[in-house]
């Protein structure tokens, strides 16, 4: 027992919470700096007036007021863009393959885990659950969501890539776009033979949608309210803490270095007695993992999944993968974070700063901009060189 | 007795034949060595036998058994070692962590100790860098960590792939040095080399391949006094 305590590597456990803590209160600091700052601007034009002539409020003090929620809301979908991000990433630093049916593996998660809720929810056991009833619960149907989605991507990686192993790279990818089709077919498929339904709706129960209030601040004439919503603790803290297992995993295991040497040199880890296959296998099992339990998740926060579901969260992913620079772990964490903090303080203020002319339906222009962007003037990322490795 | 043989084992590249019908023997407790010109077919010998690639016609027997369908990492549990040509040294793996990996078929953490301070010892070097990035080794360094990870394994065979290659003379006769005393250590070593001169001072015999094919396979002493190879790679006329 000693031994093994003495063999856990804290470093190991203690450098990715750096790491999220540093991105999550830098990508928060800066946006809130731009935000409060055109704000600032903004009030001396016409936008500022407008607001100021129809509710009274300041644009400082209406982007103050929202700011705490935003920033958490920001968080919160950072995290499951991290965690789809990590699926792209992993994949492709052991394969260089972009596995584009992620989004869908991320889907059946989603779908899984919502769908045992749904039954559960059904037998009347969900109203009548005590509160750790209610977590142990939520636990199996991301347990669930992410056995399914793990399972499915090692079946799609052995079943539609690995006979494709040795062709030129473009036409596993189009294996890959083939597949995504396929699956949200039969996401289709299944819920309309079974339930008759594509819109699922994450049944209500737990203390889920509740707040946790820390308090009021005072702000002119109008008040703060310092809270967070559950969900969104619940989603945090999830996601860190399949950061830091992967993290563990991949850093200071025998097989995570194993996955790395694979990522670096196939043919000599096959030399060291290292069975490519299985590493390949493992890599994908562990990215369909956190895709699963990202797509529990993400039902967990927006209720509402189709088959489609998987499309948008998964673009952003690997655009947040791609930001980071993909291969580069740490770099999918930062750049889900990005994203997901970009997109949502642009969905929330972009409506009032533009009076109206751009609401936040236009969100998504931001992350597929930076997409862009990053291609063109830094297409190895933020965080460059594409291998699986330490930062 | 033979340790390892070759019966008329062809290699191909796509449609490039490679190897066209080698046969070749290595002895348990012997060094025999591989010489012959760039493109002759030395590296494709070694990864026909490591299993990276798999032989279209004959036979590869190791210790009694036909491994000519196995896989690489299967082949490396009955005690055969390949060092690559060009190393392939894992360059973000720190030296630690390649040494670990050339161990990662060892489960005793024990043994994988006592092996890397075997390396150590042989390559003081290599333990100043131990935490260092394999990628920011000099080359001479990285031929040693090769070396050193190829020793995790405890071979009973090891197949070095041109460990002279691009290293300063006083380095190679270290390197050359430290294969004989393995080899006394009681390993068997396959050599390939391009320093045909260098190579037939240590081997016990040696093989020379032309094209893909074996033109003479001899002891080291009749090699080194045949006029055709010290024309052709010895660099004597
Ligand atoms: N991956 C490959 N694809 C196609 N042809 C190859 C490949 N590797 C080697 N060859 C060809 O096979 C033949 C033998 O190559 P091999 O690498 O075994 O030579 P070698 O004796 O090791 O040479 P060198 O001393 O330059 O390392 C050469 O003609 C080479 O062009
Ligand atoms: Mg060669």
């Amino acid at each position: 027992m000693n031994r093994l305590l003495r063999s856990i590597n804290v470093t190991e456990l203690l450098r990715p919470l750096g790491h999220v803590l540093a991105f999550s209160c830098g990508s928060a600091a800066l946006m809130s700096l731009i935000a409060v700052s055109l704000a600032l601007v903004l009030d001396r034009t016409v936008v500022g007036a407008d607001l100021l002539d129809r509710y009274n409020v300041t644009l400082f003090t209406y982007t103050m007021v929202n700011l705490p929620q935003v920033v958490i809301d920001g968080l919160t979908i950072g995290f499951v863009y991290a965690a789809i991000a990590l699926g792209y990433t992993m994949v492709y630093g052991v394969l260089e393959f972009i596995n584009f049916a992620h989004s869908e593996i991320f889907a059946v998660g989603a779908f899984v885990g919502v769908e045992l809720l749904i039954a559960l929810d059904a037998t009347g056991i969900l109203a009548g659950a005590s509160l750790v009833m209610a977590y142990a619960y939520l636990i199996l149907a991301i347990l669930f969501g992410m056995i399914a989605a793990g399972a499915l991507a090692v079946t799609v990686e052995r079943v539609a890539y690995r006979p494709l192993r040795g062709a030129s790279r473009l036409v596993p990818l189009i294996s890959a776009i083939g597949v995504s089709f396929l699956l949200q077919d039969i996401i289709r498929l299944v819920e309309s033979l079974t339930t008759g339904q594509f819109n699922r709706i994450m049944p209500t129960f737990g203390n889920f949608d509740g707040r946790i209030i820390f308090g009021k601040l005072a702000m002119g004439n109008s008040t703060i309210t310092l809270g967070i919503a559950i969900k969104s603790i619940i989603v945090i803290v999830a996601a860190v803490v399949m950061l830091v297992g992967l993290n563990y995993l991949v850093n200071a295991t025998r097989i995570g270095k194993a996955i790395r040497a694979v990522a670096q040199d196939r043919k000599t880890a096959s030399l060291m007695g290292i069975n490519v296959n299985k590493i390949i296998s493992l890599t994908f099992l562990v990215g369909g993992l956190l895709g699963g339990a990202a797509g529990v998740l993400y039902a967990l926060k927006f209720t509402r999944i189709d088959p489609f579901v998987g499309f948008f969260p998964g673009l952003k992913a690997f655009t947040a993968a791609v930001l980071g620079g993909i291969g580069n772990m740490t770099g999918a964490l930062l750049g889900g974070l990005v994203i997901g903090m970009l997109e949502t303080f642009a969905g929330s203020y972009m409506g009032v700063f533009t009076m109206g002319a751009l609401g936040s339906e236009y969100k998504d222009i931001f992350a597929f901009s930076i997409l862009i962007l990053v291609l063109i003037f830094r297409p190895q990322g933020l965080m460059g060189k594409h291998v699986v490795q330490k930062a | 007795m033979s340790l390892l043989t070759l019966e008329n084992v062809h290699s191909y590249y796509g449609r490039i034949h490679a190897l066209k019908g080698i046969n070749v023997e290595v002895a348990e407790g012997e060094i025999v060595t591989l010489i012959g010109s760039n493109g002759a077919g030395k590296s494709t010998a070694l990864r026909t036998i490591s299993g990276m690639m798999h032989p279209k016609v004959g036979r590869i027997i190791y210790d009694g058994k036909d491994i000519s369908k196995k896989e690489p990492h299967d082949i490396v549990l009955s005690g055969m070692v390949h060092v690559p040509e060009g190393r392939g040294i894992f360059p973000t793996l720190t030296v630690k962590e390649n040494l670990e990996m050339g161990a990662f078929t060892v489960r005793d953490s024990r043994l994988i100790e006592e092996r890397m301070e075997y390396g150590f010892s042989l390559f003081p070097r290599l333990r100043e860098r131990v935490n260092q990035h394999g990628g920011t080794l000099s080359g001479g360094e990285q031929q040693m960590l090769a070396i050193a990870r190829g020793l995790m394994m405890e071979p009973r065979l090891l197949m070095l792939d041109e460990p002279s290659m691009g290293l300063a003379p006083i380095l190679v006769e270290l390197i050359f040095d430290i294969v004989k005393e393995l080899n006394e250590r009681g390993i068997t070593i396959l050599l390939v080399e391009q320093n045909a001169l260098m190579a037939l001072s240590i081997a016990h015999r040696g093989y020379v391949l032309q094209t893909g094919e074996i033109t003479v396979g001899d002891t080291a002493i009749n090699l080194r006094n045949n006029t055709a190879v010290q024309e052709a790679y010895l660099g004597i006329s």
